[in-house]
């Protein structure tokens, strides 16, 4: 079965700089694939070349099957990639109802109710102005505004960042029920102990690469790769 | 001088300051959304007046001038937008050449087209008398000023803040990348909002024609005025270029009325002082 999202091989750069050195993965129906590895190994080139931010130089990238690597950002998000960004970047002047809104499709299961009903925080919050919230209320409204565009499968690039472990830990929660629902999710993590929890797939990057991949359990007791790649 | 030339003198200054709104407002959304710095605003403007004066010229319709100045400017900024300026991008240097380019052409072209004579815009009788209150002699024309300005900033400030299309534009002014990641189409945005910046501009020269008059380098009188209303109101902000606009306006007629050799000096010097201590005006963003 062919993967819901292929990247195929893609060279990118940001700047001048040489960043992902040919790197491949596929992402399938319904499944959370983590990318992990240190601080400046090509994590959030990754996610800005499969959202279109930053294309790459060469390579491809398939989306259910169409190649999309020429298309911009805003098609991509038509036709079902939606991004939770690195840092949040909600809208701050923007209400909490207007970061949702701006975002929403017509068509899609997806809608304010559905969001406010996955996150109540937020419906007690929809008037308040987004730079108003905490950061864990920011990102509900990073995650609740991906999914306002309807995708089928959500970029998520570090989550965890900058949150308490109890604010993460309801997180978790979270994503794990959007995948059982049946989304399919890229999770982009630097903390690695906190991905393998939550993970069904996973890809170690380094300079660009990936430099070993399997499943979280094998990964748990590869010590080697641990500490050469991941810090733990 | 008493309280009855105060209040004359504060009455005009607010009348200029609506004038100033239309042409301000325009300039400052277009700066926000788009990170433009147009320098062709003061040419729409201008253009505006003078696509009046010929459609008053072949219709005799005052009424009917005002859109279709409104409407013309506006095509023709959308024209600019996509055929030039959306090419430039975001490199301010390139923005200021093609759109400062732009400005002598419409300069030269309005020459060649309604020649170099000092023209004037005759309202209807109607709004050429004066009404009087508590005393005062207020010009039908300049209370008009008031109100159209007053109704056009509600509107713009109904469409930003209540509305889906509203909403957009300020998350773009916000995040513009992170807005196209949420699928909001920033370029149909940045039409939209250069179309309406210059439908204002466009506006402002037909209402501002039947008092400041129609002649060429009124363009480069009104674009600096214009910059005044927007550094000193905040780049972006609608509520920030309607406090701009009555500031320059208030300070350009009480200045003109106290100190005549200074007027100059009482138009910028708030803007010089506002740069020093708050260079993002008063209620604009980091």
């Amino acid at each position: 079965m062919a993967a819901l999202l292929e990247v195929d091989d893609i060279h990118t750069y940001y700047g001048d700089a040489y960043v992902l050195q040919g790197l491949s993965l596929g992402l399938g129906d319904g499944q959370i694939l983590g990318v992990l590895g240190r601080n400046g190994v090509g994590k959030t080139t990754l996610v800005r070349s499969i959202v279109g931010f930053n294309p790459p130089r060469r390579g491809t990238i398939l989306f259910k099957g169409e190649d999309v690597t020429r298309v911009s950002p805003v098609g991509r998000v038509r036709r079902g990639v939606g991004l939770v960004p690195q840092g949040r970047r909600v809208f701050p002047t923007l209400s909490v109802e207007e970061n949702l809104i701006v975002a929403g499709r017509r068509h899609g299961g997806w809608d304010l109710a559905r969001v406010y009903a996955t996150f109540p925080r937020l419906g007690e919050r929809r008037t308040q102005r987004a730079r108003s919230l905490s950061g864990g209320e920011q990102q509900m409204l990073a995650i609740g505004r991906g999914l306002m565009t309807n995708p089928e499968c959500l970029i998520m690039d570090e989550p965890s960042e900058g949150l308490a472990p109890i604010i993460i830990e309801g997180l978790w929660q979270t994503i794990g029920k959007l995948r059982d629902d049946g989304l399919s999710i890229l999770l982009i993590e630097q903390n690695a102990s906190l991905a393998l929890k939550l993970v069904d797939y996973v890809h170690v990057l380094s300079k660009g690469r990936i430099v070993y991949s399997g499943h979280p359990k094998e990964l748990e007791t590869n010590e080697e790769v641990k500490s050469r790649f991941l810090g733990i | 001088m008493g309280a009855h030339f105060w209040l004359i003198q504060i009455f005009n200054g607010i009348s200029y300051g609506a004038l100033l709104f239309l042409v301000g407002s325009g300039l400052s959304l277009i700066f926000g959304v788009m990170r433009i710095v147009n320098l062709a605003h003061g040419s729409f403007f201008l253009l505006g007046g003078y696509i009046a004066l010929s459609v008053i010229a072949a219709t005799g319709s005052w009424e009917l001038s005002i859109p279709a100045a409104a409407l013309g400017v506006a095509i023709l900024g959308v024209g600019l937008e996509r055929v030039f300026l959306r090419r430039v991008g975001f490199d301010v240097l390139r923005q200021v050449l093609l759109t400062a380019g732009f400005a002598f052409l419409f300069q030269q072209a309005a020459l060649d087209i309604w020649g170099g004579d000092f023209m004037n815009i005759t309202p209807p009788a109607a709004l050429t008398r004066s009404v009087v209150v508590g005393g005062l002699y207020l010009p039908l024309y300049r209370v008009f000023m008031i109100a159209l300005a007053a109704a056009i900033g509600l509107l713009l400030w109904l469409v930003l803040e209540r509305t889906r299309l509203g909403a957009a534009i300020r998350a773009t002014v916000d995040d513009a990348e992170m807005a196209r990641g949420v699928g909001i189409d920033t370029q149909r945005i940045s039409v939209v909002v250069f179309a309406l910046g210059a439908f204002l501009a466009g506006l402002g020269g037909v209402i501002g024609g039947a008092f400041l008059g129609v002649y060429p380098g009124l363009d480069f009188e009104i674009l600096p005025i214009a910059f005044a209303v927007v550094i000193i109101g905040g780049m972006g902000s609608l509520g920030g270029a309607a406090v701009g606009a009555l500031v320059v306006g208030l300070a350009n007629n009480l200045g003109q009325a106290l100190f005549p050799a200074l007027a100059y000096f009482t138009l910028y010097a708030p803007m010089a002082l506002l740069l020093a201590v708050k260079p993002t005006g008063l209620f604009g963003r980091e």
